[in-house]
């Protein structure tokens, strides 16, 4: 408890890679919760011990099976209702995945769980420079409220450049129709 | 017939295979064509019986050296057969539990279990649903003069959560399976008596269930996500109340919501809802020989223990979470999957009206609520290739 200001916590966890199960990192971080002003994202700091693995080969079939395509890539329902997800795909939730941390982290609080359900649609934007950028509608479960939130994320990203999330925007509950 | 194993080590000696490949139409099992026959590389040739010595000669003139991987290969095929197996007289022929099945194959599939196993399964009906479609439960019991003590198991009061279901078909499937040759499970079925509801919220399951309307009307789904029963309010504006708010344990009091539109709204009142009133009625009336009641919901992978509503402990506490951790210690030695045990006000969050512990409060020593896998990853769209390890490792 930090008199005015708010709640803060210490964590330390270990990170797992997603694509090597084995690979893992150690990690400390702090958390603060702001008080009273619902609207401000909790402040984080972080290290980490060690070096994340690198995906550069990975990041790289994925950026050249993108620009190859002759149209803008278009996806529905990742995944799908019975949980799959065609091979071809996986990157393209796994970008969602990240981007949506971002977008979880900018709306939390200490009474909120969040994770990101289901892509219900994904729109390739073409870009003149050499960035890819994606328009994604998603579904994010919140834990406690038990509730479905429709949200629109546009992300940005270039395998030598971190994910960003340009522009989001909390949807209408029947958005997702 | 015989499959070889060549690794062609000369640009001729590929040239001399794609050419023996392309005349005698063999069939290439690796790579799939013959012009991906490489030097360097593995290749699987199958050859037919009539043709195995001319083609053996042949390698042979021309200095290619050669192993044989499969030197029969029918037989290879008739021991990977599955025989017709009498002692699955039991389950139904090819019902497929690692699949998810819509209600209607539920239905079905409770008449056919029941049909192919009538020494031990009964099916029973407990009360309809608000669209007024039947309920029903399967009663696992072994004939004996004496009355056995209960243990209740419901799946699917949220309709989003499809592995839970899945795991109530996979229990009863493996019970039937294995009490004759199991020791435990025989050894179960002499002292107690199981009672199954496969899917408790059959309406909001199917819902679902439902296609979307007009454009590609075969894989898109209206609300996969859907969670309430479907009850109708504010003059249909506004469907469903969650079930799992709407039991006569504190109602109302914390963790819920008094809008419908919200997914954990608790209903115009304790046991507003049919199927609630359909469950609650049942175990009442057999309370006091009930030992053990189960909930299965997803996603998590939590073992919760009473109560959601306040954070005082239950009277047996120490029994509830002894039992509980050897549970989570026994599901982990399967596949090693965590699975957190406590209880929920603590360890999850605050909820009023929960089934659990309902449960409980009238007088059922041990109420858990199983939150199966995943941890978020997949969340409520687990894929179908996770059923059977999730089952697998409950059980």
């Amino acid at each position: 408890d930090i008199d005015d200001v708010g709640h803060k916590y210490h964590l330390e966890l270990v990170l797992e890679d997603v694509l090597d199960k084995d690979s893992t990192v150690n990690c400390t971080a702090e958390v603060l919760y702001h008080l009273g002003n619902k609207n401000l994202p909790p402040d984080v700091q972080f290290t980490i011990e060690g070096e994340l693995k690198n995906a550069d080969e990975a990041d790289n079939i994925f950026y050249n099976q993108i620009k190859s395509l002759e149209k803008e890539l278009v996806a529905e329902n990742i995944p799908d209702s019975h949980g799959n997800v065609p091979p071809e795909m996986e990157p393209i939730r796994l970008l969602a995945w990240v981007a949506s941390g971002y977008v979880i982290w900018q709306n939390s609080t200490e009474n909120t769980k969040f994770q990101l359900a289901q892509i219900k649609h994904v729109k390739q934007v073409k870009r003149s420079d050499e960035y890819l950028e994606f328009d994604y509608r998603i579904l994010l479960h919140e834990m406690v409220s038990q509730e479905i939130i429709p949200w629109q994320m546009t992300v940005l990203w270039h395998p030598q450049h971190s994910v960003q999330v340009t522009q989001d925007s909390r949807q209408p509950k029947h958005a997702s129709e | 017939d015989q499959v070889l194993h060549i690794v062609p080590e000369t640009f001729q000696q590929v040239q001399h295979l794609q050419h023996l490949c392309s005349t005698l139409l063999l069939d290439l099992w690796k790579p799939l064509l013959p012009e991906d026959i490489w030097a360097g590389e593995d290749l699987h040739i199958r050859v037919p019986a009539p043709l195995v010595q001319d083609v053996k000669d042949s390698l042979d003139q021309h200095m290619i050296s050669y192993k044989v991987l499969i030197p029969d290969v029918q037989e290879l095929v008739d021991q990977s057969t599955p025989r017709e197996r009498s002692s699955h007289r039991q389950v139904p022929e090819g019902y497929v539990y690692t699949q998810y099945h819509s209600m209607e194959e539920i239905y079905q599939w409770m008449t056919q279990i029941q049909k192919s196993n009538s020494e031990l399964v009964t099916q029973h009906y407990l009360g309809k649903t608000i669209e007024n479609r039947t309920m029903y439960y399967l009663k696992i019991s072994q004939p004996s003069d004496r009355t056995k003590k209960i243990i209740w198991m419901d799946c699917g009061i949220h309709a989003r959560e499809w592995i839970s279901p899945a795991f109530c078909q996979w229990f009863v499937k493996e019970i039937l399976q294995n009490y004759k040759s199991d020791p435990k499970i025989s050894r179960f079925l002499q002292n107690l008596d199981l009672y199954i509801l496969p899917v408790l919220n059959i309406d909001g399951y199917i819902y679902s269930w439902e296609k979307a309307s007009s454009e590609n009307p075969g894989t898109r789904l209206k609300d996969r996500l859907w969670r309430k029963n479907r009850s109708p309010h504010m003059n249909g504006t506004c469907y469903g109340t969650d079930l799992n708010r709407n039991f006569n344990s504190s109602w109302g009091s914390i963790g819920v919501s008094y809008n419908c539109s919200s997914e954990i709204f608790c209903g115009s009142g304790p046991e507003s809802e049919p199927e609630t009133r359909a469950v609650a009625q049942f175990i009442e009336r057999k309370k006091s020989d009930i030992l053990c009641y189960l909930t299965i919901h997803s996603y998590g992978q939590y073992i919760l223990t009473p109560y959601g509503s306040t954070t005082k402990p239950p009277s047996n506490s120490e029994e509830l979470m002894y039992v509980a951790k050897k549970a989570a210690a026994a599901l982990m030695g399967k596949y090693g999957t965590s699975y957190e045990v406590g209880p929920t006000s603590l360890i999850l969050y605050k909820n009023s009206g929960s089934s659990r512990d309902w449960a409980h409060m009238i007088g059922i020593p041990f109420s858990y609520t199983f939150e199966l896998r995943d941890k978020g990853t997949h969340g409520f769209v687990l894929p179908h290739d996770q059923i059977q390890p999730t089952c697998e490792e409950t059980m």
